[in-house]
């Protein structure tokens, strides 16, 4: 079938470009119903990944969180409307040590292939997981996917004392942290750290929240997870030191386009661990599936930070949401429907 | 039910010396009517999709779904008729005969020569014929449209902003769309050879779904060679 696939071409600009589509191979094909936009994909559109990057990269196809429908299955497997979410890490062999997303051989969508904004998008039969609840909140699996990821990660390397969780940063991911380490220990007090006051009002669920200019001397953390990314990141992670307890672990989540200086003397002094982590793979989604479906109060604390939801059915709209995206406190969605 | 009728009735005349008719032709790895199949076949909502095609061409179009789509059950290829109209009919007759007509029966037909139609197109058909029993496919005129009766000079130009060039999917509560040819004359049939402006005609609103620029039709040697262009291997 002919597929249309809607790719940056340039900052801001948009083309609809056609495939040639097989569609009777082993592959799955899924209608996209929601995609949400990543603060990834916002610097591919704004151009801000640089020249070099963009001339590598695009002609591309955004967005890597993605859920949609089965459309056709030629395996007859799948029931056709199934809803189902879709991992955009693409392995490419298999590793009994190192996890899918960390493979170096591993693709991307929207990073190293066309990502989601697609008429139908052909996926893997190991890259689908059929879920059960709203497709608007389910949007949010993939990010709630690293997150869990992180936990894991975090789960295994840190030492078991947990009575106090710091979260840096009050954004989407902070939020999903802080929501995922409420339900993972419900003992722990888990204090966040932020900068949008108005923002961190949406943390109900946390201890307490702060105002980074603002946190009381005495305060201490076991373990941080820093959500800060971009340029403020390496001030998030010298104030994280400063305020962890030794052999604490900080595991990191914030992307930066440029190298951090971080305060090593104190990681060296306090016996700190510092924790790599990025995106997903299968079995983080297949987590992030069966909390959102054991927890009805996770879906409804993730439906509020959903900002603003565009149907698209022009490439206007898809300007519109990027465009609105950059306003947005939270999460924009898009209803797709082109 | 929800029933996609694609015209393949198509005879190729107007592209040059080929011996097939138009649909028939290779775009990218797949006969043109493929791709077009192939996208209805992707909407959930449609239940059966109907190929009407020349009678001495339906058993190598049943031929050439069997080699390209391996589950062919939705599809069935039914004889087309002389004209247009005809053609919609004896689709309509296949359904009436086969599965029998509900009152919210709707039928999608379009041509096989445009394989470029989205999704967004197909649930727009659907949701405006159950909504209104009757739409057309537009797309915003670009060009200035001119009119002259004799060939030679302007007679009118219309007012571009009110004027829209027609595509298909048109579709149609399968019931009206019946019980309206059935009154018509022979002649009538004749002269009114678009469902849509014979509806409009006699009275019936049909109303507007947007189209896309790209949902090209493939007539000529020209467009083919521009839908061939456009289309890329899947990576």
């Amino acid at each position: 079938m002919i597929n249309q696939v809607y790719r940056l071409i340039a900052p801001k600009q948009i083309r609809e470009d056609f495939i040639d589509l097989k569609i009777d191979t082993d592959d799955i094909i899924v209608r996209p119903t929601y995609l949400s936009i990543c603060a990834a994909d916002q610097r591919y559109y704004t151009g801000s990944r640089g020249r070099v990057v963009m001339k590598q990269k695009l002609p591309m196809a955004l967005i890597h969180e993605a859920v949609g429908e089965v459309v056709y299955d030629p395996k007859g497997e799948y029931q056709i409307g199934t809803n189902v979410v879709m991992v955009p890490n693409t392995p490419m062999q298999n590793d009994d040590v190192i996890k899918a997303n960390y493979m170096r051989t591993s693709q991307f969508r929207a990073s190293g292939f066309d990502g989601f904004m697609q008429n139908v998008v052909s996926m893997r039969r190991d890259l689908i997981i059929p879920f059960s609840v709203e497709p608007r909140v389910a949007v949010l699996l993939e990010l709630t996917s690293v997150v869990m990821n992180a936990v894991e990660n975090f789960e295994k390397i840190a030492h078991h004392r947990r009575e106090t969780i710091g979260i840096w940063g009050n954004g989407n991911l902070g939020f999903i942290v802080a929501l995922v380490l409420r339900k993972k220990y419900p003992q722990s007090r888990i204090f966040v750290f932020g900068v949008e006051e108005h923002k961190m009002a949406y943390f109900s669920f946390v201890d307490d929240t702060y105002l980074i200019n603002d946190i009381p001397s005495d305060l201490k953390v076991d373990h941080a997870f820093e959500c800060v990314g971009g340029r403020a990141s390496g001030t998030a992670i010298n104030q994280i030191i400063d305020y962890i307890k030794p052999q604490g672990t900080i595991s990191l989540l914030g992307v930066s386009e440029n190298n951090v200086p971080i305060n090593t003397r104190m990681v060296l002094e306090k016996g700190l661990t510092l924790l790599g982590n990025s995106r997903s793979d299968y079995g983080d989604f297949k987590k992030a599936v069966e909390l959102m479906e054991s927890y009805e109060d996770v879906c409804e604390y993730l439906s509020t930070i959903i900002s603003e939801e565009v149907i698209v059915q022009s490439i206007d709209d898809m300007h519109k949401a990027f465009d609105n995206d950059l306003n947005n406190d939270f999460k924009t969605i898009m209803k797709w429907e082109i | 039910m929800i029933y996609a009728e694609i015209l393949a009735g198509g005879k190729g005349t107007r592209m040059g010396n080929t011996e097939m008719p138009k649909q028939f032709l290779m775009l990218g790895n797949k006969p043109i009517f493929i791709h077009t199949v192939e996208q209805f076949l992707m909407n959930k909502r449609i239940e059966k999709i109907l190929i009407c095609c020349p009678e001495q061409w339906v058993s190598y179009t049943k031929d050439t779904l069997k080699k390209y789509i391996s589950d062919t059950t939705k599809v069935i290829v039914v004889k087309g008729g002389e004209t247009r109209n005809d053609t919609i009919l004896n689709g309509c007759h296949f359904i009436e005969k086969n599965y029998g007509i509900q009152d919210d029966d709707i039928i999608l037909t379009h041509d096989a020569v445009r394989p470029f139609l989205t999704q967004r197109i197909i649930d727009d058909n659907i949701d405006g014929t159950l909504k209104y029993g009757a739409v057309d496919t537009v797309v915003e005129a670009f060009d200035t449209i001119v009119h002259s009766k004799d060939g030679k000079i302007i007679t009118d130009i219309p007012v571009r902003n009110e004027m829209y060039q027609g595509q298909t999917p048109q579709s149609f509560n399968i019931k009206l769309l019946m019980s309206f040819f059935n009154s018509l004359t022979d002649d009538e049939k004749n002269i009114l050879t678009d469902a849509c402006k014979a509806l409009v005609i006699k009275g019936i609103d049909v109303h507007l779904v947007k189209g896309e620029v790209s949902n090209i039709k493939i007539t000529t040697q020209y467009d083919l060679k521009v839908a061939n262009g456009l289309v890329e291997e899947n990576k």
